[in-house]
């Protein structure tokens, strides 16, 4: 070929890609919306400022927007990702470090499209990619509830993360390949309380940011919707089929949940989901019970055989005192303590037994084993960070306390513990790799933050069943 | 039969392997420092050392201490030689009913040993799986904050500073 | 305390063994008269003899100073009180007012007491008495003791009294003779009575009192020494449990105990009526013992509890008595008039040690070592119970966690006593569980009041109408009907009816009757004759609720009156010490009219004397409040204080604080959770307190001194004003009141969003 043909051919070449970019560019830009000045507060009006503050308890805005000591919706929360560290940044309506200078017309369009006010695409750190659904008159809500805050000064930190990354453009990328916009759509054969479980779960709820599997891009799968993930190192159990909890969900037992953060049959709400579940107090039980409806539907109605499970698990749930030998019932558990050389057994027996076999009631004894999704669940990594952590008191509140046995439980004797509890109280396979995960954990490199289960929720004064007399 | 060093001293002791170590220390061995408050893992009266970590002695069943070592308020100093937490909890008159204390002490040793200067903020978050009913708080934030200066300065062979400063 | 001797004597055979001090002088004057006075809540309340009502303190019970003082053929002096040691410093505080007075060096000067053989009986240790009566006691006592001293040694030198003093256990003539004590003491000895005046030590030359002296007994406590109840370990020693039913109207049915008493290491299990108990070599054996049993038992339970629904209603109209407090009332017109209604669930003690106590059966005497409050009334309870004479039981106070009053020490002491007797000659160590505490203590009672003010024109109160609904704050032993077990065994004993009595220490209606100065006033205490729950006295009694309904409510006034806080106070202030106490503290804090906390921060203030009687308290406070969580953190607060004479400034500066963080503990968390037939708040998950991360970061507390004055009860002065402070500080930060304790943050969390 000749030498001008390659030119030639090389110019074509340099001209589709700056065509290319050209037209991506194009796409990926966003204009600057001008900076307006903050609105008057008390032109505003309380029963919308309220209505944002339910809306932002499904949201859980506060979580990701305050971190540890710092101010509510200030920002700085370090949010670690496989690409790095991003912060959250300050949503008060600070009018130079916070979004006080945001028209509302820029707050919708940062729920609705992942940009900022200055037309910077934002990472889907903040899942826009469900609050896109939101619709503008929430966005109004919400508008008006973040704009009646409290205005902090305060920087986020920059965030951490490695170039490319670090160039926002380049989110026009992720978003053109895994990003539809738009708000959320009724489907019309299902029921209303459905769809507004559908709206909140799936739009300002964002439950999939954590309980969807991601891929390498750290995009949600779409054809795996809600079949588990991790979330700063701890394991969201799937929520569809692939449920590992004992006994089946149901409507009831998931807005009990959700309104309560503990549920008799299932566990305690102890690490990200605790805040989640405190915020559903500031929420109508009309949207937890919608809430429920919907993912009880994904979970799709479960077999006979599971069924059955659920049941003999149940029967299974020992009340019995502290201490007392556990008696043998069918195949799922066997006699604790002295007979069994299983180091498990005995470390169970020694140091467990005598709160979660007290039989007092969930959430302040301890929970059945055989009932704790956790026992089934894909991973130990929640039952490693519950043993070694505990359970902290919340703050002035009632609620569950476990201690942290991190102090006289090693790696090994965790992990012969996680062994036992695994064969003893469910019908899984053993977990793979136990004792280098509880290292992992303990070394912390998992981003462990235990919740107590606090934050504007209080276990109840008067649960319904009736405690050990002694 | 279960071999465990206790404040440096072995021991070998014959109790039923679930005892919790709170009575192994307190009646096996006759030590004071750790008191029953709840047995149930929730107020921090019975904290010890195990390995230079903070524990509920109360809830650490004997079986799991099998060579290891643990060291309880006694194992600081006496009352003849206080060690710097002792001494700086006199100092302090850190005390009202003095029941929670030595849990107190224990679970801030296990802080200062590894970080001598911390923060208020610091203390507080670790001092909080133990309970005071007296509201002795504030002076024994004062003194795990005078602790932490006469470690430091004990470690650096200097003269100890003077006197923090203290309400009332 | 590993050997316990149990003497079998009085003390004053004691003394005469020893060939102890005589204290030469005399009498009583003629025609003095024994009086009967009503008791405040250190006699229960209950009317008490007074020996010799012209001497001050509780001489006035116990008018012979050797009850009090002992001076040694050896030279060592030793003090006795009645008076126990809480956690309070007391056992400090009196040595060095024995040993100021006495002139002693302090280190060789010993506390005895209280022990029901040994002691002079002071009634209970309570309503902060401590220093007010044994401290004046033991001061008068100690001063005439060292004057007839000097008087005698003034004989032996033959000069005159006046040229000589006495410094660290001798008299010293000015010519430089001197002659110790011990070379004072005379062979014979005579009772003396005191008289009621005494040359006391001028503030000025204290070298003892007035000093912050450290704490005797803090070095035991945190190098491992044996300090309490909990560490002692006679020989022979067993360790006891009981089972408590699983609710307060339960009847034990059946219980088939023979698997547990078959248990390895099991020595007893006892079984009186529905009261359970076992008896085990081991510890751990006994507290399995104990669950197992627990697990074998079946109760007949009933539903005796009214349940949490509608509380405040409920006992508004249990059965009551009216007692008036004080009725004042003047025709007034006032501009306008306000009133509100405050309601206090019950709380408890929540002690952090579970009760303990020691008992052992020797020779017919069950002598108890117990952290009760009272040891006479105990003993006398006990013998009650046990069906003995008095003088077959002994109560010696040990040391416990701290009580805050009448918790569930005396019940514990009682279980040993009973366990006790199932094993004559061997010391038994009954340990309450938790759990027990928790559910069996003797509650705060909950109460309601409400108050109705008028304000004149010029926005002065000119009419105050007060009335509290609340049960006796008192069900002390006394009788053994008010002791736990007795009530359960098979020949029980039932709780007595406490009765309606208007006491100038006041009981729920204690500060009821502001210290302000109003023209007009109606102050009413429905006394509620009924206990729905178990209660009976927690620090303070009436008046932290009283102080909290007023404090809040003068509040209320004063922003109707548009007037700042601190100076609408001060506008009904006419006592000048309680002037002093509002002014210092505000001016520690920095208090201004017209100040604007920044948002979401508030400031408040409060006050109160502690019984119109006791130590003046004033308290302002700075909080922040998280409006979206209801969370509330405070930031500072400032307290002043005064106790009067000062004995141990660090004493006094330690129980403030610990009263306004105790209080505020009480006022955003706490109360006590039942269904209709069990209490639910078993533990620290059902009921929280206070813990590290809600701490201020100062609390300063300011000691006004007042030398030369009577000694004012500081122990309990802060939580009225402390939890009023608080309370003010949030509703300053949410613009809203909240009238309901706890102040919870659901509550906090509405009344920062209402408009």
């Amino acid at each position: 070929m000749s030498g001008s043909k390659i030119l030639r051919y090389l110019g074509a070449l340099v001209v589709l890609i700056l065509v290319g970019l050209g037209i991506f560019v194009a796409i990926a830009w966003r204009s600057e919306i001008p900076a307006s000045d903050p609105p008057v507060t008390s032109a505003i009006d309380p029963a919308l400022v309220e209505r944002g503050a339910a809306l932002a308890a499904i949201g859980n805005c506060n979580v990701c927007h305050t971190k540890a000591g710092g101010e509510v919706f200030a920002g700085g929360l370090p949010l670690p990702t496989p690409f790095g560290t991003i912060y959250s940044t300050n949503i008060t309506p600070d009018p130079e470090t916070g979004i006080g200078r945001w028209s509302e017309e820029a707050f919708i369009r940062s729920m609705r499209e992942g940009v900022d006010r200055e037309g910077r695409h934002l990472y889907p750190a903040f899942p826009y990619d469900h609050f896109t659904k939101v619709t503008d008159d929430d966005n109004r809500a919400l508008y008006a509830y973040l704009m009646t805050r409290k205005p902090i000064e305060a920087e986020a930190p920059d965030n951490e993360l490695p170039f490319p990354l670090n160039i926002r453009m380049v989110l026009a990328g992720w978003k053109i390949l895994f990003f539809k916009e738009g708000e959320y759509q009724d489907d019309a054969t299902q029921s209303a309380e459905w769809n507004r479980g559908h709206y909140l779960a799936d739009g300002l709820g964002h439950c999939g940011a954590c309980h969807t599997p991601r891929n390498q891009l750290g995009a949600e799968k779409k054809d795996e919707l809600y079949a588990g993930g991790e979330s700063e190192g701890w394991t969201a159990y799937a929520l569809n089929a692939a449920s590992p909890a004992a006994v089946p969900w149901t409507v009831d037992s998931l807005t009990h949940y959700l309104s309560n953060g503990w549920e008799e049959k299932h566990g305690v709400a102890r690490g990200p989901m605790a805040p989640v579940t405190a915020n559903m107090m500031s929420a109508s039980d009309g949207d937890a019970r919608a809430i429920a409806t919907y993912v009880v539907s994904v979970m799709g109605e479960p077999s006979p055989e599971r069924v059955a499970r659920g049941e003999a698990a149940l029967q299974q749930a020992t009340r019995h005192p502290p201490g007392i030998q556990v008696q043998a019932a069918g195949g799922q558990t066997v006699p604790v303590a002295a007979t069994s050389e299983d180091r498990g057994a005995k470390i169970y027996a020694a140091a467990c037994s005598s709160c979660h076999d007290a039989g007092r009631p969930v959430p302040y004894g301890g929970l059945p084993l055989n009932l704790s999704t956790a026992t089934y669940g894909p991973t130990p990594l929640n039952p490693i960070n519950v043993i070694l952590y505990g359970l902290p008191a919340p703050e002035g509140e009632r609620g569950p306390i476990m201690p942290g046995f991190q102090g006289v439980l090693d790696d090994a004797q965790v992990a012969d513990l996680l062994s036992y509890i695994r064969a003893n109280f469910s019908d899984e396979p053993a977990w793979a790799d136990v004792q280098e995960t509880v290292a992992h954990v303990r070394a912390g490199e998992e981003d462990t933050e235990l919740r107590s289960l606090s934050s504007g929720g209080s276990a109840p004064a008067n649960p319904t069943r009736r405690e050990t007399s002694w | 039969m279960v071999a465990l060093t206790v404040n440096g001293q072995s021991h070998q002791i014959e109790a039923s392997p679930d005892t919790p170590l709170l009575y192994v220390l307190r009646d096996e061995l006759g030590l004071n420092g750790a008191k029953y408050g709840c047995g149930l893992g929730q107020c921090g009266s019975c904290t010890v050392m195990v390995d230079g970590e903070a524990v509920f002695s109360c809830v650490t069943p004997l079986l799991l201490l099998e060579g290891r070592e643990v060291t309880t308020v006694e194992g600081l100093g006496t009352i003849e030689n206080p060690g710097p937490m002792q001494q700086a909890f006199i100092e302090e008159q850190a005390a009202q009913c003095g029941y929670c204390i030595p849990g107190m002490m224990m679970r801030a040793q296990a802080l200062l040993q590894s970080n001598p200067g911390a923060s208020d903020e610091e203390i507080r978050a670790h001092m909080e799986p133990n309970l005071c009913r007296c509201g002795t708080h504030m002076r024994i934030m004062a003194a795990i904050k005078r602790a932490g200066s006469l470690m430091q300065t004990a470690a650096n062979g200097a003269a100890p500073s003077g006197a923090t400063e203290r309400a009332g | 305390m590993n050997h316990v001797t149990v003497p079998p004597v009085t003390r004053r055979s004691v003394l005469f063994g020893s060939g102890a001090l005589v204290l030469a002088f005399s009498l009583r004057p003629a025609f003095a008269q024994t009086i009967t006075s009503p008791g405040g809540e250190t006699q229960n309340f209950q009317e008490v003899e007074l020996e010799a009502p012209e001497l001050p303190g509780s001489l006035k019970m116990t008018p012979q100073l050797d009850s009090w003082i002992r001076v040694d053929a050896d030279g060592s002096t030793t003090v006795f009180t009645g008076k126990a040691e809480l956690g309070q410093g007391i056992k400090t505080a009196l040595l060095q007012i024995g040993a100021e007075e006495l002139k002693v060096p302090f280190e060789s000067l010993k506390l005895i007491g209280p022990d029901t053989s040994l002691s002079p009986n002071e009634g209970y240790t309570a309503g902060s008495h401590s220093v007010q009566d044994s401290g004046t006691a033991i001061r008068h006592a100690a001063a005439q003791v060292r004057e007839i001293l000097i008087g005698e040694a003034a004989r032996r030198f033959n000069l005159a009294a006046d040229t000589l003093k006495a410094e660290a256990g001798a008299v010293i003539a000015p010519d430089g003779r001197s002659v110790s004590y011990r070379d004072l003491i005379a062979a014979e000895l005579i009772n003396v009575q005191a008289q009621p005046t005494s040359k006391l030590t001028d503030t000025a030359a204290f070298t003892e009192m007035g000093k912050p002296r450290q704490r005797i007994d803090i070095p035991a406590k945190v190098t491992g020494g044996a300090a309490y109840v909990q560490d002692m370990r006679p020989e022979g020693m067993v360790h006891g449990r009981v089972v408590r039913p699983p609710s307060p109207g339960a009847r034990l049915t059946a219980l088939d105990a023979s698997s547990v008493e078959a248990m390895p290491g099991v020595l007893r299990v006892v079984r009186d009526g529905s009261f359970i108990g076992v008896l085990a070599e081991r510890e751990w054996v006994a507290i399995n013992a104990m669950r197992t049993l627990s697990s074998l038992a079946q109760w007949q339970e009933s539903a005796t509890l009214p349940g949490m629904d509608d509380l405040p209603a409920k006992l508004m109209a249990l059965p009551m008595e009216d007692g008036i407090v004080i009725d004042d009332q003047k025709v007034v017109s006032p501009a306008s008039t306000h009133e509100a209604t405050f309601t206090k669930p019950y709380q408890m003690h929540g002690s952090i040690g579970p009760s303990c106590a020691v008992a052992v059966l020797n020779e017919g005497v069950t002598t108890v070592w117990t952290h009760t409050q009272g040891v006479y009334p105990d003993q006398q309870a006990i013998a009650e119970m046990l069906r003995v004479p008095v003088e077959q039981v002994r109560c010696i106070h040990t040391e416990g966690s701290g009580c805050y009053g009448h918790n569930a020490a005396d019940d514990a002491a009682a279980d040993a006593a009973l366990l006790a007797q199932a094993l004559p000659g061997r010391p038994v160590k009954l340990q309450w569980m938790r759990e027990q505490e928790h559910s069996w203590e003797p509650y705060s009672p909950g109460m309601v009041t409400q108050v109705r003010a008028g304000l004149d024109a010029n926005g002065n109160i000119v009419d105050w109408d007060y009335g509290v609904w609340s049960n006796s704050h008192n069900y002390r032993p006394g009788p053994a009907g008010n002791l736990l077990p007795a009530q359960y065994l098979e020949r029980g004993f039932e709780q007595q009816q406490a009765e309606l009595k208007i006491t100038i220490e006041g009981n729920g209606d204690r500060n009821s009757n502001p210290i302000y100065a109003f023209p007009s006033r109606h102050v009413v205490w429905h006394f509620l004759k009924e206990t729905p729950l178990r209660v009976s006295a927690l620090r303070g009694l009436g008046a932290y609720m009283n102080v909290f309904s007023l404090e809040n409510f003068m509040d209320d006034l004063a922003g109707v009156a548009k007037a700042d806080p601190v100076e609408f106070r001060l506008r009904h202030l006419t006592d000048e010490r309680a002037r002093d106490v509002v002014t210092r503290a505000a001016e520690m804090f920095g208090w201004k009219a017209g100040q604007q906390a920044p948002q979401n921060h508030g400031y408040g203030f409060a006050f109160a004397r502690y019984k119109n009687l006791a130590a003046y308290c004033a308290v302002a406070m700075e909080v922040k409040v998280e409006p979206e969580t209801g969370r509330v953190r405070m930031i500072r607060a400032s307290a002043a204080v005064d106790a009067g004479e000062i004995v141990n400034p660090s004493g006094i500066a330690n129980q403030v604080q610990g009263g306004i963080i105790q209080s505020a503990s009480w006022t955003l968390y706490e109360n006590v959770t039942f269904n209709d037939t069990r209490i639910t708040s078993v533990d620290w998950s059902t009921y929280p307190i206070m813990r590290f991360d809600a701490l201020p970061d100062v609390i300063d507390v300011d000691i006004i001194p007042r030398p030369g004055t009577a000694f004012l009860g500081a122990g309990e002065c802060s939580q009225g004003p402390g939890g009023a402070a608080l309370a003010n500080a949030i509703t300053n930060a949410t613009g809203n009141r909240i009238y309901d304790l706890p102040l919870t943050r659901e509550k906090i969390r509405q009344a920062a969003s209402a408009a």
